[in-house]
């Protein structure tokens, strides 16, 4: 199990990858904002500020904009914007759909035809449109992120019919659907020590594939990231904001999250630190 | 290893008096070994059989009781490794900790926030349960005398004692009364002393180990000396070496039964960092790997209380889904004309639908059904989420007396159910509402009352 390390390898640090999001976030809070405000336009500036300022390893392309029930940006429109900053970084890329099936399908398509021999990892592959992702994935040797709602069964499920797809499973991550602090993260935390040991202990093949946790946006969302400062007893706001974060990032990696997704520099760092406090 | 039913029947006396209020031995005896009844009940089975049951069937790891009354805290007690295996069973206690090299007004900050800093959640009050006192220097006279400022200034808090010093420790105790406090600090130097002032306290001794092998030396001469009650510390100050011990003694206890090891842990964060964020971090690591307590240097809103919500999530019973309560829920403000919207129990459903609304400013009733814990679909197919049931739950809140309109949103998963329910309120437009929490701002926004 994770940092056991008295008793077996870990071969690899869990890698921390910073969000970038493909149009303004306009409903992120201030004490997150402001860390990025001079770039919070302009995608490819934002991920360089990550890489080059706050030392991201790892850089996380949001695709918000193109939610059908949001701003509904054309596929094509974000697949070259999305392409514009893959081909300008030179970190390990996540390129996040907005989650509907149909849309991501497009956009993620549209994206592999643009970006040559470029590999970045495609999310999120559901149900829904694992065949036509996985075969463009597979096409172009690009990994990508299995996502299937809290669950042992149905992540495993999904990665039997990736695989009989033809999908090598060493391409494959798998995304349990995150809970934050305070928001069903009890959930995620056990399904994730279940999908460990099943693969560790029972030898399950299916599910000895890593895990990534896309906690950023969860975290974010909650109302205590929101509360002003003073306000009920919880402190300041954004050192509340961070610990949501960080503790969020500590669970997940106790239960095995090998991939993080985040957003605050300083609950990166946070996370970076125990890691290093862990492995020491 | 606890005894199966079959085992437990066979030191019973077989005559299926019902005595115990249950008909057979053998059906008494799978409750014993299911943890249902207790071997007591029978009056008839030997002292030496009960012994043997009674002992089978402890948790590996022991249950540690501090302080006294309504604010008492329970360590350990714990049967497992994983939380999914059966539950966590007592949550890892927070403390604060005051020194006697502290400045006064150090220590009054410390003590008022221990005070002030508490949090309501899902009809849950969380809070820091204990103070640790620390004899910093020896001084006998100045340890009494912050044990007695904080018994007085924090009535509720449970104790931790913290002192090389067998004399400061006994009378440090003596001054606790029934506030039971754990004595921390036996270690191989003191140990004859210590186990003797905890027998003559009765209290929990915390015994300090420089590493996990002299811990394990000095646990077995407390039990051999007759202790029973204990919490221990391998010493270990890094993040990697306190994971490590905490993985290695619950692993000992818990699948080998090895006794030495088998008592709850207290770490300290408050010695490893000088960081207020890392120490949390570290408190956060060690919460989820099986800490019994936690001692912290000073306890802040902003860092309390994410910690406090890892406590609440990770020993939720995993069995035993949270529930807020059935009421009326007002957010931002609602007024006779605001939306009314309905959904489940469910803790989760109720975190994360009232966030959404609250975030997007609309001022809305929402209606909280008694579900028992289920969520939307399940309730409904269970047959607790019924337009009947509904209906009556309406009529009883009096919703119809708050708001003007006569217009109800319903989760979008229950949209068959909108025939069903105009019938039982009459009068009622229903309309169905999103499936997704994450499009309620949206809906909401655009939402205007039916005519």
């Amino acid at each position: 199990m994770p940092f056991q390390i008295f008793e077996g390898k870990m071969d690899r640090k869990p890698l921390i990858a910073m969000d970038v999001v493909d149009v303004n976030p306009e409903e992120w809070p201030e004490p997150l904002k402001r860390h990025f405000s001079d770039v919070l336009d302009n995608p490819l500036a934002w991920a360089k500020k990550c890489i080059n300022e706050y030392q991201a390893e790892a850089i996380c392309l949001s695709l918000v904009s193109t939610d059908p029930n949001g701003l509904n940006r054309d596929s094509s429109e974000a697949a070259k914007m999305a392409a514009e900053v893959i081909n300008g970084i030179d970190v390990p890329t996540i390129v996040w759909g907005c989650g509907n099936p149909d849309k991501d399908t497009d956009t993620l398509r549209e994206l592999t035809s643009l970006i040559g021999t470029k590999k970045v990892c495609l999310a999120p592959l559901e149900d829904a449109n694992y065949r036509s992702l996985g075969a463009t994935a597979m096409a172009f040797q690009h990994p990508m992120v299995a996502a299937s709602p809290i669950d042992v069964n149905l992540a495993k499920q999904l990665n039997i019919l990736m695989e009989n797809l033809g999908v090598n499973l060493n391409t494959v991550m798998i995304d349990p659907s995150v809970g934050a602090l305070g928001y069903g993260i009890e959930y995620t935390y056990s399904v994730m020590e279940r999908i460990r040991m099943a693969a560790l202990s029972q030898s399950d093949e299916k599910l000895q594939v890593p895990i990534i946790c896309n906690l950023g946006r969860e975290v974010w969302k909650a109302k205590e990231c929101r509360m002003a400062s003073g306000e009920d007893n919880m402190g300041d706001q954004e050192t509340r904001a961070i610990m949501m974060e960080a503790i969020t990032a500590s669970c997940m990696m106790i239960a095995g999250g090998e991939l993080l997704i985040m957003r605050h520099p300083k609950a990166v760092n946070l996370a970076k630190a125990m890691v290093d406090g862990l492995m020491a | 290893m606890a005894l199966t039913g079959i085992q437990i029947l066979k030191m019973l006396p077989k005559k299926n008096c019902g005595e115990c209020k249950i008909p057979t031995c053998l059906a008494f005896a799978m409750k014993v070994a299911a943890g249902q009844s207790e071997i007591d009940e029978c009056p008839y089975v030997s002292d030496e059989a009960k012994e043997t049951i009674g002992e089978a069937s402890a948790p590996p790891i022991r249950t540690v009781k501090l302080g006294a009354g309504d604010s008492s805290f329970t360590s350990g007690g714990e049967t497992c490794l994983y939380r999914h295996e059966k539950r966590f069973e007592n949550q890892t206690g927070l403390a604060v900790r005051v020194t006697t090299a502290m400045a006064a007004s150090d220590v009054d900050g410390r003590i008022e926030r221990f005070k002030t800093l508490q949090y309501d959640r899902v009809g849950v009050n969380m809070k820091a349960e204990l103070i640790a006192i620390q004899d910093s220097d020896g001084d006998g006279g100045k340890f009494s005398a912050l044990v007695d400022k904080v018994l007085a200034d924090a009535p509720e808090a449970n104790i931790i004692l913290m002192s090389e010093d067998a004399g400061n420790m006994a009378a440090a105790a003596k001054a606790c009364g029934d506030r039971k406090p754990l004595m921390f600090g036996a270690t191989e130097a003191n140990l004859d002393d210590m186990v003797a002032a905890a027998k003559d306290a009765d209290c929990p001794l915390g015994l300090k180990g420089s590493n996990l092998d002299n811990l394990v030396g000095i646990s077995e001469k407390a039990v051999a000396a007759g202790l029973k009650d204990m919490v221990i510390d391998t010493g270990a100050r890094t993040l990697r070496g306190l994971f490590e011990d905490n993985v290695v003694a619950r692993r000992a206890a818990v699948k080998s039964k090895f006794k030495p090891l088998g008592f709850p842990t207290i770490a300290f964060p408050c010695e490893m960092s000088d960081d207020p964020m890392m120490e949390a971090m570290i408190a956060s690591v060690v919460m989820a790997k099986y800490a019994g307590i936690v001692v912290l240097d000073d306890l802040q809103g902003e860092i309390l209380f994410p910690l406090l919500l890892e406590q609440l999530n990770i020993f939720t019973d995993p069995q035993r889904p949270m529930v807020v309560e059935e009421d009326i829920y007002t957010i931002n403000g609602p007024d006779e004309n605001s939306p009314v919207l309905i959904t489940c129990n469910f803790s989760l459903t109720y975190f994360i639908v009232s966030g959404e609304i609250e975030g997007c400013n609309v001022p809305s009733w929402l209606l909280i059904k008694d579900t028992e814990g289920l969520s939307v679909l399940t309730a409904w197919a269970a047959g607790k989420f019924g337009a009947d049931l509904i209906a009556v739950f309406m009529k009883k809140a009096g919703i119809e007396d708050k708001v003007k309109h006569r217009e109800l949103i319903i989760p979008g998963y229950l949209a068959s159910m909108k025939g069903e329910l105009e019938e039982e309120l009459p009068g009622w437009t229903i309309t169905i509402g999103p499936r997704e929490a994450g499009h309620l701002p949206a809906f909401l926004k655009e939402w205007k009352p039916a005519a």
